[in-house]
């Protein structure tokens, strides 16, 4: 299993006019010390699941849309998160730190999905 | 009613005074002001539990942009539905074409409509799987129509969209 990469290390796609919280937004790292210290920080934050709630009124077909644009899945693994919400009220779209987590939800809740951040006790 | 894909358009004909005026009301029946069950299900909190802190911090933060990122989708949809206004052929079918590149801003005022009407109504998920009710019985059935034909525009759009 590949552990996940750090969000210092990756651009996460951002949906348009949605800003990040104050939690959320990005450190200036600008030295390698100080994102080494950043780093350290993240790997004890971690991890935070990104959960999505079953909601009646949301198109299967939508939901499914919404997972590939948001987290970029091919078709069929958005559409096996899809129906575990369907099917079993919620699934974990995504898991690991908390910055990117609120980062996804937000997008998600841009979409009118029931998304909530959990962390895993 | 038909829809189908012109070029750059989805083209809708022959839409009946009866389902222009379901279009028409696509922008008011987004607008969940009024009703907390509604407000509630549009800005859904973004934990389970007790986290005031957090969910202080998200109204404060996020909620205002997704508060306009919903409007900018509502009035893009609004001033594509300004094609159904006048009273001269109130009687007559329309036609209504949306352009493509409003695809997503009609995806989600359509998921907005139908959430906030479901909210409002309350509706079972019994009641949302019966496709077949008839309009024309009470508000409740209209509503219930209503959610059902926007779900309808809705999966087109994605077909579309898919193609």
């Amino acid at each position: 299993m590949t552990a996940e990469p750090l969000a210092a290390e990756v651009a996460v796609p951002v949906a348009p006019g949605i800003p990040r919280p104050k939690s959320a937004r990005p450190s200036n790292i600008g030295a390698p010390t100080i994102e080494k210290e950043t780093r350290t920080e993240e790997a004890l934050d971690l991890p935070w699941h990104v959960v999505v709630h079953n909601d009646p009124v949301n198109l299967m077909s939508y939901v499914t849309m919404v997972f590939q644009r948001v987290f970029g899945y091919p078709r069929d693994k958005a559409e096996r998160h899809m129906l575990e919400v369907h099917q079993k009220g919620r699934s974990v779209l995504w898991s690991g730190v908390r910055e990117r987590a609120e980062l996804y939800v937000q997008q998600l809740h841009g979409y009118l999905l029931l998304a909530t951040i959990e962390k895993v006790s | 009613m038909e829809i189908c894909r012109r070029k750059n358009q989805i083209e809708i004909s022959e839409l009946d005074p009866f389902l222009a005026e379901l279009l028409r009301q696509i922008p008011s029946s987004a607008n969940p002001e009024g009703a907390p069950a509604a407000e509630q299900r549009i800005f859904s909190p973004p934990v389970n539990g007790k986290e005031p802190e957090m969910c202080a911090e998200w109204k404060m933060y996020v909620q205002p942009e997704l508060r306009r990122l919903f409007q900018t989708a509502t009035e893009t949809v609004g001033a594509d539905l300004k094609q159904l206004n006048g009273t001269e052929q109130s009687l007559a079918n329309r036609t209504l074409r949306i352009p493509t590149k409003h695809s997503d801003a009609w995806l989600s005022a359509l998921n907005q409509a139908r959430l906030v009407i479901a909210a409002k109504n309350n509706f079972t998920e019994l009641e949302l799987s019966d496709h077949l009710r008839s309009p024309i019985g009470s508000r409740r059935d209209l509503s219930l129509f209503q959610v059902n034909f926007y779900g309808f525009l809705q999966e087109f759009i994605l077909r579309e969209l898919d193609c």
